[in-house]
């Protein structure tokens, strides 16, 4: 009886194969490079201030004098969760309904694509030009606020809101719509019961993304939001500040203020870690059983 | 909408010696029309996928659609609950009458109509939710609210589907660890618990093995005692083991626009389609000469 032989052999094809595995492998670690680098840098030049001066860092006012040397970021943080989150509480319910609309009712229709259509070119609007027009058409008339900015980050989530909402919903397979139309649900009460269900941890994901994207927008708070230094805890009523403004601001001053700018780095990421850690957490709960 | 609720006819067994007779030698009797269709058709657009179907669907019966595949068995059945509305562009033509009510007329609502007309589908559909979850959706939309009254519809509905003694420990899980057979079953157990009048199968055990055909396949039988069932199906062995009367559709080349359309050719009695068919073309397809 003649053995057989069941070893690979060595060809051009597992060759070719070793060599694409070769080059993923590398492609992975491009990335994972500048994530770490980042992360290190903020850990290293922000965890001084913030672990020195904890929790004060997080609650004491920003100094008038920005030569003076310590904390804090109190009010930057304030600002950011005013301007972020009446953002999201704008953005985010117009911009699942709409997708909702596109997906499960307008379909082909004109009217649907030209919605579809201007989002995408929504999308593609730099967050500068977003906060000159709301510069324009609120703050000249009503002054620097927290509301200001939330309007600017608005328009910059709500197309990122409607895209990501509407992929979701194209995600759900249509024989669970059918299944629901065959017991004799109505349209509206399958979209509620069977479609968004099922498609929320999709859904969280894209507002989340969005929601971190405009927290570490600069430019349009800039414009709306001015650079207070004392708490403001008023949504619509005087300057506001936030993270990024106080990073940009900050870093292009003295040392001691270089070290709070790192410090306010550090901070915002934290912010956005926690707001994603919490929210999968939240989105558990409502999600569908797999 | 009134409809007339005939007593529940049932087939005549004689047994002999306590052995039921095969079912496929008893006499199928008249029962009251449920569905009338009369030269119904089925656009999608402007192709013409079905023509030409006048047939009568009796109460209480199991009655089945045989044919090679794309001759619109699937496209007829689903005409029957108004499944269409929900495909852009598609449009039934002719007559499809419901206890006498045109099923497509202006005050029939689409959702009323699918209350009354459940549906099985090819696949297994379950919702990912509970097993609980998944049979008290119907009863849930209609308005049943309380626990301990969906608790009773659950149980009722799950025991009619024969899967109690294989789910009732385990409610709260989702419907998805189920096996395939055992998904298609809580999917019919799902359809009844909303008291439907007619159960529209659509080649319902296509995706399982022949074990779990033989449990649909009895199940079937057994809700034929309540509920009219239409049931589309490939295996001509099926329609034949199970069902009262069989249509058979075919496809049929339109030689000016080089399309494909599906037509009823033959609608009988089970028994006689099987042994005596009117039509070569029945005969060609049962003998396994085509298709």
């Amino acid at each position: 009886m003649t053995a057989i032989d069941l070893r690979a052999k060595r060809s051009w094809r597992s060759t070719k194969s070793q060599l694409v595995t070769g080059l993923m492998i590398a492609a992975v670690v491009a990335i994972f490079i500048p994530l770490a680098a980042v992360l290190w840098s903020l850990v290293e030049r922000g965890g001084g201030i913030v672990v020195a001066a904890f929790p004060d860092f997080f609650t004491e006012e920003i100094p008038q004098f920005s030569r003076r040397a310590g904390p804090g970021m109190g009010p930057a943080v304030v600002g950011t969760l005013l301007a972020t989150g009446a953002a999201t509480v704008m953005a985010v319910p117009l911009g699942v309904l709409g997708a909702v609309y596109l997906h499960e009712y307008g379909g082909k229709d004109r009217f649907a694509r030209v919605v579809r259509f201007m989002a995408t070119v929504m999308t593609g609007v730099p967050s500068i030009v977003m906060g000159l027009f709301i510069y324009l058409m609120w703050t000249i008339r009503f002054g620097f606020s927290a509301f200001g900015g939330a309007l600017a980050l608005a328009c910059l989530m709500l197309p990122v809101v409607i895209g990501s909402a509407e992929q979701m919903l194209r995600l759900v397979p249509n024989h669970l719509r059918e299944a629901s139309y065959a017991l004799g649900a109505t349209r509206s009460r399958t979209i509620l019961t069977v479609v968004l269900p099922a498609a929320i941890p999709g859904i969280v994901s894209g507002c989340l993304l969005a929601i971190a994207r405009a927290a570490g927008e600069t430019a349009p708070l800039l414009f709306a939001v001015g650079a207070a230094k004392a708490f403001n805890t008023s949504v619509f009523h005087e300057a506001n500040t936030a993270l990024s403004v106080q990073i940009f601001g900050n870093a292009m001053d003295v040392p001691a203020a270089q070290a709070r700018a790192w410090g306010a780095a550090l901070t915002l990421v934290l912010l956005t870690f926690l707001l994603t850690l919490s929210a999968r957490l939240i989105t558990g709960r409502f999600a569908m059983k797999r | 909408m009134e409809i007339a609720i005939a007593e529940p006819a049932r087939s005549p067994r004689p047994a002999v010696g306590g052995v039921p007779i095969e079912r496929r030698s008893a006499p199928v009797i008249e029962t009251s029309v449920v569905f009338e269709l009369e030269d119904a058709e089925v656009y999608y657009g402007a192709f013409r996928a079905v023509r030409g179907v006048t047939m009568r669907v009796h109460e209480k019966q199991i009655t089945a659609f045989i044919g090679p595949s794309g001759c619109g068995k699937t496209t007829v059945l689903r005409a029957l609950n108004r499944m269409h509305d929900t495909t852009i562009g598609a449009r039934v033509g002719g007559r499809v009458h419901y206890h006498g009510i045109d099923l497509y007329g202006p005050e029939v609502s689409a959702t009323e109509v699918r209350r009354r007309i459940g549906m099985v589908f090819q696949k297994p559909n379950p919702f990912p939710k509970s097993i609980y979850d998944n049979i008290a959706f119907g009863p849930r939309i209609n308005g049943v609210r309380g626990k301990l009254q969906l608790d009773e519809i659950v149980e009722k509905s799950l025991r009619a589907a024969a899967l109690w003694d294989e789910v009732k420990d385990r409610l709260d899980k989702s419907a998805l660890g189920l096996s395939g057979g055992q998904q298609q079953r809580l999917c019919i157990a799902r359809t009844i618990a909303v008291e439907p009048e007619v159960v529209l199968m659509d080649e319902p055990c296509s995706a399982l093995d022949p074990i779990a055909t033989a449990r649909i396949e009895e199940l079937m039988r057994e809700l034929k005692s309540r509920f009219t069932i239409v049931i589309v199906t490939h295996n001509m062995q099926q329609a034949a083991r199970c069902s009262d009367r069989t249509a058979f559709f075919t496809a049929e080349l339109d030689a000016k626009n080089d399309q494909r359309t599906g037509i009823l050719v033959e609608y009988d009695v089970t028994a006689k389609i099987f042994s005596n068919p009117s039509d070569e073309r029945t005969e060609n397809y049962i003998t396994g000469r085509f298709g």
